[in-house]
């Protein structure tokens, strides 16, 4: 467990955060640009000298009033934004840097990274000559390859493109589900968050408003003004149980099928599916004669009218959902808690980004 | 035609392969401590750092040999442990050579380590690499057109060195008669053939090593794409 109880003041900005962050599975810091998460992150790691307070790894503290423990001795590795891989070294170089350093901590092998990463071709290369894409995969092996006791990433993907994004986020995937080095990972784009944290915390003018378990923060309506109209969404999870010959995959989730355009993924996948409030349409009876293919019975919990538009929030079976509806319709509708309804969610709505692995909390060491 | 004693020649080379490799030595860390302090005093340390471009070199020299005179409380002190006199030695034109080229020393070396920013040193720290560490793999590699430039410049602006020399050294064959101060007697005595071939050694000479740098600088950027 990581405790964080720390001040740092600029001039027109103040960091301020007692927190303690959990040491599994994927830690998600989102926040607006300017909110202060990079800057948490670069506090955690020592590199800002002018934090006050509190820092400490379990027993071990890095910071208090009248200690510092210097960035290199806490044994944290850091994704850098702009990957910061040393120009003067191949790529080859860099990794072993890295591993050099920390031969005697516990962790991947250079042969490890190297595979799961896919770097074999890219060793002899110096990086000025790699993509952001390729680069962005070399900085992320060589924090792994310092054999952290846990991974700062700081917005490891915010440089490249969506093409670019996809290809890396499955190997951010893979290292989530089979290292057991907790990450803690900033970012300003939801899809990303909800495709790789477990726990998520929201910041906002240097202070975490909302921190605790993805599916629960992403279903509560009190985190929607943090998020942003667009980026409010719950996330249900179903299994891949079907391909059908039209082209749409077959999901069981908790109150019953759903139908989303071709998933690639194994039958029997446990998948996370990120479905946004404006994407939800709600009726009072099953309706029929309609083009939506995805009508899942659920129950209002509750209502959050904010001028003309209401957040709705359903559960469904063990899976809560959130509709922003007008708040016309909801009173139409005369939708309270414990009204049963129908939560209708187009097919074509579910963008591929949004789909995702069930991340695994069962830590294993091996990549 | 006979060649002058080329004496001078290789006392100069000397005094300058001896101060070069001082400098680097002595001007690192305090070109280094520029780059990264924010202390107050860096304004101070600068300026003193390069006085000795902007103050003519008599001037220099003549509060070394003020300093260096065996009555006065350094020069005396050097007598008592050494049993030597810093006026008119070898030793004496050493140090004088490096506070007179201190700056093409240090601002060569200090504009290298600040263009490298603190980025790259914090990836290293990220890494375990300690600072002593970080500077040898991260800084000084990076540096390494710096150092280049730095070691050159002293070099030769040593070679080029007079004022100083004269003042502290005077013009003893052997010790503290280098090619310039040799070239200037020459010119006294009117013994322009000997004048005109240690000078062309020395432009000969000085145009070649600034050649061979930039040369090297051109080939081998840092992070060449090999």
């Amino acid at each position: 467990m990581l405790n964080v109880d720390i001040t740092l003041n600029y001039k027109d900005f103040a960091l301020n955060i007692a927190q303690s962050f959990p040491a599994s599975g994927v830690t998600a810091l989102f926040g607006r640009s300017g909110s202060g998460k990079s800057t948490l992150l670069r506090v955690i790691a020592g590199l800002e000298l002018n934090a006050t307070g509190r820092i400490a790894w379990g027993d071990d503290v890095w910071q208090d009033a009248r200690h510092r423990t210097p960035p290199h001795k806490r044994g944290l590795g850091y994704v850098f934004q702009d990957t910061r891989l040393f120009p003067h070294l191949t790529v080859a170089q860099n990794l072993s840097y890295a591993d050099k350093r920390a031969q005697n901590h516990p962790g991947p092998s250079m042969d490890d990274v190297i595979t799961a990463l896919d770097l074999a071709p890219l060793l002899p290369r110096h990086p000025a000559t790699l993509s952001g894409g390729e680069q962005s995969r070399c900085a992320i092996g060589r924090a792994l390859l310092t054999r952290p006791r846990m991974l700062l990433m700081d917005e490891p993907l915010a440089a490249l493109d969506a093409t670019r994004k996809a290809e890396i986020l499955p190997y951010l995937e893979r290292l989530r589900d089979n290292i057991g080095t907790p990450i803690l990972y900033v970012s300003h784009q939801m899809a990303e968050v909800t495709r790789l944290a477990n726990h998520l915390m929201l910041i906002d003018k240097g202070q975490i408003t909302h921190a605790g378990p993805l599916e629960t923060l992403l279903a509560d309506p009190a985190t929607a003004p943090a998020l942003g109209a667009r980026d409010v969404g719950a996330v249900i999870t179903a299994t891949l149980t079907a391909q059908d010959s039209d082209g749409l995959s077959r999901l069981t989730c908790a109150t019953g099928p759903i139908y989303l355009p071709h998933i690639d993924a194994p039958l029997g996948a446990r998948l996370r599916i990120r479905i946004l409030a404006q994407d939800v349409i709600i009726a009072r009876t099953a309706p029929t004669g309609l083009s939506a293919l995805n009508i899942l019975p659920a129950t209002v919990t509750s209502l959050h009218p904010d001028g003309a538009s209401t957040l709705v929030q359903l559960h469904a079976g063990t899976d809560q959902i959130l509709a922003r509806i007008t708040t016309r319709s909801a009173t139409a509708l005369a939708l309270a808690p414990g009204t049963p309804c129908f939560a209708i969610l187009k097919t074509a709505a579910v963008a591929p980004a949004h789909i995702g692995d069930q991340p695994n909390l069962v830590p294993h060491t091996k990549l | 035609m006979t060649l002058p004693d080329l004496g001078p020649l290789w006392l100069t080379l000397h005094l300058a392969a001896v101060t070069t490799i001082l400098l680097l030595i002595c001007g690192t860390p305090l070109a280094w401590w520029l780059s990264q302090t924010r202390s107050r005093v860096k304004p101070i340390v600068e300026a003193l750092t390069a006085l000795p471009l902007v103050l003519p070199p008599t001037v220099l020299g003549f509060y070394l040999l003020v300093l260096f005179s065996p009555t006065s409380t350094f020069g005396g002190f050097w007598v008592r442990v050494t049993g030597e006199t810093l006026t008119f030695s070898f030793t004496g034109l050493v140090i004088a050579s490096m506070l007179y080229s201190l700056p093409f020393t240090v601002q060569p070396l200090q504009a290298a380590f600040e263009s490298i920013g603190r980025t790259p040193m914090e990836a290293a720290a990220m890494l375990r690499a300690s600072p002593l560490d970080r500077f040898a793999t991260v800084a000084a590699p990076m540096a390494k057109r710096g150092f280049l430039t730095a070691a050159v410049l002293t070099f030769a602006h040593t070679l080029g060195e007079f004022g100083v020399v004269l003042m502290v050294g005077g013009n003893i064959p052997g010790k503290t008669k280098v090619i310039s101060i040799a070239i200037y007697e020459h010119v006294e005595t009117i013994n322009y053939a000997d004048a005109h071939v240690l000078a062309a050694i020395l432009l000969v000479f000085s145009f070649t090593t600034l050649v061979m740098v930039y040369t090297i600088n051109r080939r081998y950027p840092v992070g060449g794409r090999a």
